[in-house]
């Protein structure tokens, strides 16, 4: 990790780094200062950055991929080395027209009917998971790192196909690349991809009902997928599937501990949560994405040049007052709700009917466990710095269980 | 009242499917099939408002009939 070291920011709407621990706190407040003053930022930071935070400008770019490219999503101080149209990691890095080939093969795996499935399981694990807090008799525990982080890497790991019994083993690859990327050597026979490379291999002689045979069976124009390219998938699914969904449960579980007539209305009226799981998204957003300006373009009179970066903060788009009333407040029956944690046009989330399982499930088994929590101490809620936000750490006090409670 | 569902507008996000399943189904790929054909059974009415007024793509639009009153 030899980021350079980047000086404080002076003013967000000249020079903002959404790389900060200063963003990563008070990110809401910011796009509501610029959304009134400045409404598409520039920081000439990471090689020239855009920040457009209405819910318009946010939805012409995600939707006009001949002047913005998904060829990089993630803002660095370098350009992408992995040509267009294909990228790094399809199809998340893909454009037209290759993009609809890498995202095609995997929608019918990730359809609602086909994740509908996963439910039981997934009740199953968020119990296993609250035994053990419960177990631990402390009455302070952490809601990010002992519950909502491991929920996206089970449900993922089950859905793959990784044996149980190599649970371990998995999460300890997922902790070395979500939180350490880089930072440790490791020998080329003990990193994730060899370990994936021989699942792969395994499941193409010996096929079982998981994702990896899916994919080993899959086909692009008749071909079937090589072993690299189902192994970059099985990566990408990894990368964009666990600390999202992990932020989107943390951050939930933030505001319940928070707002005790949101418990008790998700409690008592089961109709409702429908309704608040897609305002948890909206008011929650974890995910901005990037783009880079593939051809000269203006957007509201701000000139963008090749190769700049363009920030899609989804989650200022998600609180602008044009695109939905009272925007600043949690509605947690909010009925009209065009949000878009999940992105839109060509790359919505492949994973989003997953992600909403998970996060509904996570939220209802802890609310029918412990209704009653508070944070443990507001100081110590750390959230993460970069384009995915969410409580890493989340320190809450049991008040009541559904033991303890009348 | 009648729902006009643009297919080439959705990109599969299944707000839809969630709030009125008795509207729209979803194929093997996620993406919205429009159940009713004609007009929306009256009970039915308000959860093809819902569905137009959560569909990110604004993929689904509702035609109120000009007799509705
Ligand atoms: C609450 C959790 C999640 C959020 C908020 C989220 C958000 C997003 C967003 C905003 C995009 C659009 C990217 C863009 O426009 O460049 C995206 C794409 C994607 N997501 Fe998610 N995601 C979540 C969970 C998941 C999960 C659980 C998976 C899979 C296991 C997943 C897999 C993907 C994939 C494969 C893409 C690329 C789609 C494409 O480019 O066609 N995501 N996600
Ligand atoms: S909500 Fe809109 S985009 Fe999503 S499936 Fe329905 S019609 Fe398609």
């Amino acid at each position: 990790m030899t980021e350079p070291e980047r000086p404080p920011v002076a003013d967000w709407a000249t020079d903002f780094d959404h790389t900060k621990a200063a963003y990563a706190t008070r990110a809401p407040e910011i796009w509501d200062e610029l959304r009134g003053s400045c409404p598409v930022a520039h920081s000439d930071r990471f090689g020239g950055t855009w920040l457009p935070v209405r819910h318009d400008d946010v939805s012409t770019i995600a939707k006009d991929t001949d002047h913005f490219s998904s060829q990089g999503v993630v803002v660095t101080d370098w350009r992408p080395d992995i040509p267009k149209p294909i990228g790094y990691a399809p199809p998340i890095t893909s454009d037209p027209p290759f993009h609809k080939i890498a995202r095609q093969f995997l929608l019918t795996a990730f359809s609602p009917k086909a994740i509908a499935e996963l439910e039981q399981p997934a009740r199953v694990m968020c119990n296993e998971l609250i035994d053990d807090l419960l177990a631990q008799q402390t009455g302070t525990v952490d809601a990010a790192v002992q519950y909502a982080q491991h929920i996206p890497v089970r449900v993922i790991a089950a859905m793959l196909g990784v044996p149980e019994e190599d649970g371990d083993l998995f999460r300890g690859f997922i902790h070395r690349i979500l939180e350490n990327p880089g930072g440790v050597e490791v020998a080329p026979e003990d990193t994730m991809d060899a370990y994936l490379d021989a699942l792969i291999a395994q499941r193409q002689t010996e096929p079982r009902d998981d994702l990896i045979t899916y994919l080993t069976r899959s086909t692009i124009d008749g071909d079937p997928l090589t072993a690299a390219h189902v192994r970059g998938t099985c990566a990408l699914l990894l990368l964009a599937g666990i600390d999202t969904t992990w932020s989107a449960i943390g951050a939930s579980l933030w505001h319940f501990a928070q707002h005790p007539d949101d418990r008790r209305r998700w409690t008592d009226d089961p109709a409702v949560r429908p309704f608040a799981i897609e305002e948890l998204l909206r008011f929650y957003a974890p995910v901005t994405m990037a783009r880079l300006v593939a051809e000269p373009v203006e957007v509201r009179g701000c000139p963008m040049e090749v190769d700049d970066w363009v920030l899609l903060p989804f989650p200022a788009a998600n609180r602008d007052g044009e695109a939905f009333e009272r925007a600043d407040e949690f509605v947690i029956d909010r009925q009209r709700n065009r949000h878009l944690a999940f992105g839109l046009g060509i790359h919505r989330c492949i994973g989003s009917n997953l992600a909403r399982l998970e996060l509904t499930v996570a939220v209802e088994e802890w609310l029918r466990r412990i209704p009653h929590f508070e944070l443990a101490d507001p100081e110590q809620v750390r959230w993460s710095t970069g384009q995915i936000r969410g409580p890493r750490e989340l320190p809450v006090r049991i008040v009541a269980t559904s033991d303890t409670a009348a | 009242m009648k729902v006009r569902f643009d297919r080439e507008l959705c990109q599969g996000h299944n707000r839809c499917y969630i709030l009125a399943p008795e509207l729209f189904d979803t194929d093997d790929e996620g993406y919205a099939v429009l159940r009713v054909e004609g007009n929306v059974p009256p009970d039915l009415e308000e959860k093809a408002r819902l569905a137009a007024d959560n569909c990110p793509e604004f993929a689904i639009e509702i035609e109120d009939d000009a007799t509705d009153g």
